[in-house]
């Protein structure tokens, strides 16, 4: 059975102010495998967003259904973790009470709660700035810990949206490398979006990409390159064929996305 | 001068200094050299001299710390009410859209035309002067925090929910601490006002407190002392203040980090 089922999912929001309701997602189905790395490939605009906060239950389709982990999804849950393409670190806790914050909801024990907390902190590499506020740390070390307090809830799905969007090259290509070793030893669903091809090919054990705007499914590629991965995988031919694929299945889209009115 | 350009904590304290310094001067050219009838403005000597005149003999601190009593006594009872009302219009939009139309037109409601209608409900004791305050102040209170705590970042909201925050926690953990430092900056913008229902309430029949010794020194046409009033409730309004932002830039210092 499939960790994530998405059917028939599909999204109108309603026009405002008279204007005709944008379609922002066509019915879409998925299937995610227990311990599955999916990628979302789209071009801006084509509803991946939409599609993540459907899953995560902080929107609700307009029509289909999800069933995460054998339930129906019909809000938010601690099963499914989100990672938010903006900053959303809580600002007024240090980075280790961020990372606490669904521990503490969940009323876990002190000693045990902490010990979770550092050891997020050690694998994220946040060690010395756990008492940091948020406004004090750089755009990666935050996206960093929005990572670490998402794992610290041990969630069976984590979903990701664009989380090294606005990061610089260098910082981007740690953070995946970073992530890619987390989910490695650890092992879990995660659904993670991005607009990059390249970040998508090395994160993936299958790339989905999606047709511009209103956005479905346009393709499902599997990447069969071996694990661990490390970044000069980057460099394979294998990897090569995949990017070249992949960028010519997304131009099409991301011409029909920059020429939409 | 660049626009929001900071600038060195030493120049701001003097700059701070520097138009205090203008205005008492400008006070003293007036009354000193003879602009003004010492009858309407009592100069900064005379002014001096009667103020420690009131000090000494008619137990003037007494009457400061019987007004500053009433500001805070009628502040915190309009703070007991109106954080938590503010906080439940702000979070939850039935409550919201029961209240809101009803304290907006109350806020409106000018607190020193109450003065009369409080006095023959509740005397010329000292639950009269508290209501004062209070009917001035917990109207803002409420509609200002109402406001800031609508305002709280959703995105914020949502991360929330999605650690497993339920309604309560989203309310508790999320909306009252990302909206303290705003509300607690408006209990200080409201404490501003709180001393000017004060002074009112004290005008009208009172025995004692700042208000009554103004009102008194009006009688016996005493400028000095009133300015001397004036003054003092001036400088106590600047320290208490400076405390509250001391406060605040304490208890939120991630606001500033
Ligand atoms: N709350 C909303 N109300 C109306 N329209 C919306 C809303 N949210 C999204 N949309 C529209 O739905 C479409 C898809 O938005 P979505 O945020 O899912 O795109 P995206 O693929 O995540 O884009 P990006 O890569 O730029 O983040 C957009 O055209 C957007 O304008
Ligand atoms: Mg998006």
């Amino acid at each position: 059975m499939s960790e994530l089922e998405i059917s028939g999912v599909s999204r109108v929001f309603p026009g405002a102010n008279g204007r005709p309701p944008v379609t922002a997602l066509h019915p879409t189905d998925l299937k995610v495998a227990r311990n599955d790395f999916v990628t979302i490939l789209g071009p801006s605009g084509c509803g991946k967003s939409t599609l993540l906060r459907i899953v995560a239950g902080l929107d609700t389709p307009t029509t289909g259904a999800v069933v995460a982990a054998g339930k129906e999804v019909t809000g938010p849950g601690v099963d499914r973790g989100m990672v938010f393409q903006s900053y959303t670190l809580f600002p007024w806790l240090t980075v280790r009470d961020n990372i606490a914050f669904g521990l503490r909801e969940k009323r876990m024990g002190e000693k045990e709660k902490w010990e979770i907390v550092d050891s997020y902190i050690d694998k994220v590499g946040l060690k010395g700035f756990e008492s940091h506020w948020p406004k004090q740390l750089s755009g990666g070390m935050q996206q960093r810990t929005a990572i670490a307090r998402a794992l610290a809830n041990d969630p069976r799905i984590l979903l990701l949206d664009e989380p090294f969007g606005a990061l610089d090259n260098q910082t981007r290509g740690l953070m995946q490398e970073l992530l890619l070793g987390i989910w490695e030893r650890e092992q879990k669903t995660v659904l993670f979006v991005t607009h990059d091809i390249e970040e998508a090919v090395f994160m993936a054990s299958r790339v989905v990409t999606m047709t511009a705007r209103p956005g479905r499914i346009k393709s499902v590629t599997p990447v069969d390159l071996p694990h661990p991965r490390h970044y000069t995988i980057k460099a394979s031919p294998e990897f090569s064929e995949l990017r070249r694929k992949l960028t010519e299945e997304i131009r099409a889209e991301a011409i029909a996305a920059a020429t939409q009115t | 001068m660049q626009p929001l350009e900071p600038i060195a904590r030493r120049s701001r304290l003097l700059l701070g200094i520097l138009f205090f310094v203008l205005f008492f001067s400008a006070w003293g050219i007036a009354t000193f050299g003879g602009f003004v009838s010492p009858t309407f403005l009592a100069d900064p000597a005379t002014m001096l001299k009667d103020g420690i005149y009131l000090l000494t003999h008619q137990d003037f601190l007494v009457d400061i710390g019987v007004t500053i009593w009433r500001v805070v006594g009628g502040f915190v009872m309009a703070a007991a009410v109106g954080v938590p009302l503010g906080i439940a219009m702000g979070a939850y939009k039935p409550v919201e859209a029961l209240l809101e139309p009803f304290v907006s037109f109350a806020r409106y409601l000018p607190a020193s035309a109450f003065v009369p209608l409080l006095i023959l409900w509740a005397g010329i004791g000292e639950l009269q002067k508290l209501l004062v305050i209070f009917i001035g102040s917990v109207f803002q209170i409420i509609l200002m925090v109402a406001v800031c705590v609508a305002a709280t970042r959703r995105d914020l909201v949502e991360a929330a929910y999605t650690l497993g925050a339920d309604n309560s926690g989203i309310v508790r953990r999320v909306l009252i601490p990302a909206n303290a430092p705003d509300i607690a900056e408006t209990l200080r913008l409201v404490l501003g006002w709180a001393w000017t229902y004060v002074i009112v309430a004290e005008l009208i029949g009172a025995s004692s407190g700042i208000g009554y010794m103004i009102i008194n020194s009006q009688a016996l046409m005493a400028t000095g002392q009133i300015i001397f009033g004036i003054i003092v409730i001036g400088l106590i309004g600047l320290v208490s203040d400076l405390a509250f932002k001391a406060l605040n830039r304490r208890l939120f210092a991630w606001r500033l980090a």
